[in-house]
């Protein structure tokens, strides 16, 4: 995972409340192999509709762009990774929002991608900037949680753990076999706590 | 009697703290947990993990905790004749967990079902059990005091690998429901009516626990309902401390503990219950008199109001993003400012989904249909092979099919239509089923999601109808 420290870019507005990830990627994209790239299905249906703000995504002046800015409840709904894949396949590094579903945030730090928490007054001002509008580039700057356009400022909230995580590009796998010790010693003591909770072996038909 | 600080073990738990406890591996400084899984489940959409099992070259480390199902792509007629690429899906599933020894709940097997439904049919469902699947409607099996929750493919290769995960202890909400629930209302009525209170958000952060007489007295299909949607207010997971309508359901399924063994176990679920004086960080009461039969009439569930109400005037409402948001889903819907609920035309129905398609609910909705057609078109899938088999011992599918509905196999069908079970653009769908998302049954579908008698009253009449009026003898 590529770890990220600071951000320059565009940052696209997308004045939506519960951006569900049925939306982010609808069902039917989500039998392809990652290898074949999602960034194509993001947003797919609702960039159908030229009257939606989801259509701003294709205009010129977010070309490049890596910020998302939305409303409340970003990511609800399924658990599907795709949407990420989809979100980071197009090219966004950060999601700016007034809450998140949490399955969806987890998997967006798992991918490099940072999910940004404000405030929803702060959500409000960000979506009606002009400037951001006009396609200016927005700072994130992650180590000290900070969103910097024009001349605002301000703060995010992350998960402390996550903001390592995103700093470093960890990777959980690698640091889970480093306890592999204390697992086993938990399955010992476990066996004994909890004898129920095997499924039984020999299941009667 | 006095708390004491630091005598930890005298400290009142909750339910959720409890379980937590009994599986953590290592607690870090920065507040992660290692916890352990005992179940782990499996689809067609694992598919994503198990390529980065194969980029690791890494084995699925305990396969006899792990259990794949074809549920999420499996056609619901015609199963002979595979369309290539949901062949390829099945198949892709079926290779997997072969080279990995995972048991397959495949096509041809009776246990196949939707994830959620069979698998605790199965008794692979036991209390205390921690429990992940690549799905968020996870929380399903909650409903047998087990801590389940949904993962991304990232987690679930973690999960593959090393029948571990890191979470962070979530906060604590308790929702008590008191009460008998009033005629025409039941487990679905209970969620929609909460996930409208606190909002798709109002759970974020937190697992939930359900208490209260009105749970206490709910079947385990009614509680398998209701923990189904905690992830639709936005919970980690919702789960219900098990009791003796637990263990009757337990006794003697398939895969659960045996004779002594499950006495044994039926002796230790008993203290799987939050202690008198627990502390939650959120309360949430609700009157189970008050309820009335609710339904969604926007794009998120949170949008539901009762049968009796008229849509939301976004002219009325204060709040910029919210008013913003009611617009749109109005427009999305075709629906009109202060239209009557009761007045709108639907195009069809869907029984079926994790969230409404067990043998209750079947029951339920051919009660209503029983001697009667319906006026528009639509599709019954049961949860599983084994509870079609069940319906059609009871008579229960010709019921359906008398009132002219489609009794089809079982899958996730209609809810997420990505076997090709699709509401048509426009088309307005009366649906047991949990997310009513813009374009979620179909490109340009429009979903109102309701319980499975609410749909049959919509199926009989041809628009969203207060299921009381037709129990009261004014059936068309």
């Amino acid at each position: 995972m590529t770890p990220l420290i600071v951000l320059e870019a565009g940052a696209c507005p997308l004045p939506l409340d519960n951006v569900d990830t049925d939306q982010l990627i609808p069902a039917r994209f989500m039998k392809r192999p990652r290898s074949d790239g999602y960034g194509q299905f993001l947003l797919h249906d609702l960039r159908q509709d030229a009257a939606n703000p989801a259509c701003a995504l294709d205009q010129d002046r977010f070309k490049g762009c890596q910020i998302l800015i939305a409303g409340r409840n970003f990511g609800c709904g399924s658990s599907r990774e795709a949407a990420v894949y989809a979100l980071a396949d197009f090219g966004f590094r950060c999601v700016i929002a007034s809450s998140f579903g949490d399955i969806f945030a987890s998997n967006a730090v798992k991918n490099g991608v940072l999910p940004a928490l404000v405030s929803p007054e702060q959500a409000e001002i960000l979506l009606a900037h002009q400037g951001i509008a006009q396609g200016e580039p927005v700072h994130i700057d992650l180590p000290d949680q900070q969103i910097r356009f024009g001349n605002h400022s301000v703060d995010f909230s992350i998960d402390p753990v996550w903001k390592t995580q995103l700093l470093n590009g960890w990777d959980d796998i690698d640091m889970t076999v480093s306890y592999a010790s204390e697992i086993a010693r938990f399955n010992q003591s476990d066996a004994v706590a909890r004898p129920w909770a095997l499924p039984s072996r020999s299941p009667a038909q | 009697m006095t708390e004491r600080a630091g005598s930890l073990s005298s400290r009142p738990k909750t339910l959720i703290g409890k379980i937590w406890d009994a599986h953590v591996i290592v607690d870090r400084e920065d507040g992660q947990s290692l916890l352990w899984v005992d179940r782990h489940l499996l689809h067609e959409g694992s598919f994503h993990a198990f390529d980065q099992l194969a980029r690791r070259q890494a084995r699925l480390h305990r396969p006899d905790l792990t259990f794949g199902i074809a549920d999420h792509y499996v056609p619901t007629r015609n199963r002979d004749t595979l369309a290539p690429e949901i062949k390829r899906m099945v198949d892709q599933l079926s290779d997997n967990c072969a080279s990995h020894d995972v048991t397959l709940f495949g096509l041809d097997d009776p246990r196949q079902g939707i994830v959620h439904v069979t698998i605790p049919a199965q008794g692979l469902t036991l209390p205390g059990n921690i429990m992940v699947c690549g799905d968020s409607h996870t929380s399903t099996h909650g409903a047998f005091g087990a801590y389940a929750f949904g993962i991304g493919a990232s987690e679930v290769a973690h999960v593959m690998m090393t029948q571990t995960i890191w979470q962070k202890r979530p906060r604590a909400m308790r929702v008590t429901v008191e009460g008998l629930l009033p005629e025409g209302t039941s487990a679905k009525d209970i969620a929609l009516h909460l996930i409208a209170t606190i909002g798709a958000d109002g759970a974020q952060g937190h697992a939930v626990e359900y208490a209260g007489s009105t749970i206490r007295a709910l079947s385990m299909e009614g509680r398998l309902t209701l923990c189904n949607l905690s992830i639709e207010a936005g919970a980690r997971l919702g789960l219900i401390a098990p009791d003796d309508t637990t263990f009757a359901f337990l006794r003697g399924k398939p895969f659960a503990p045996k004779d002594e063994a499950f006495e044994a176990a039926v002796r230790a679920w008993r203290s799987l219950r939050s202690d008198d004086r627990a502390v939650f960080d959120r309360e949430v009461t609700i009157d189970a008199g008050s309820l009335a039969p609710t339904l969604t009439w926007g794009t998120t569930p949170e949008q539901a109001l009762p049968i009796t109400a008229t849509t939301p005037d976004p002219a009325t409402i204060l709040d910029p993003a919210r008013a913003r948001s009611i617009s749109d889903a109005l427009d999305y819907m075709g629906l009109a400012p202060n239209q009557r609920l009761d007045s709108i035309s639907i195009d069809r129905v869907f029984i079926g989904s994790c969230t409404n398609s067990r043998i209750e609910d079947l029951r339920a909705a051919a009660a209503i249909l029983e001697g009667h057609r319906a006026k528009v078109p639509g599709l019954v899938s049961p949860g599983s092979t084994s509870v079609k088999l069940q319906a059609e011992a009871e008579g229960l599918d010709r019921i359906f099919t008398g009132a002219g509905l489609e009794w089809v196999d079982a899958g996730c069908s209609m809810c997420v239509g990505m076997n090709g079970d699709l509401v048509p653009a426009g088309e307005r769908c009366a649906s047991t089923t949990n997310r009513n998302f813009k374009g979620r049954q179909g490109p340009g579908s429009r979903t109102h999601l309701m319980s499975p008698v609410m749909v049959a009253a919509a199926a009989l009449t041809g628009r969203l109808t207060d299921v009381r009026t037709l129990a009261r003898g004014s059936r068309p």
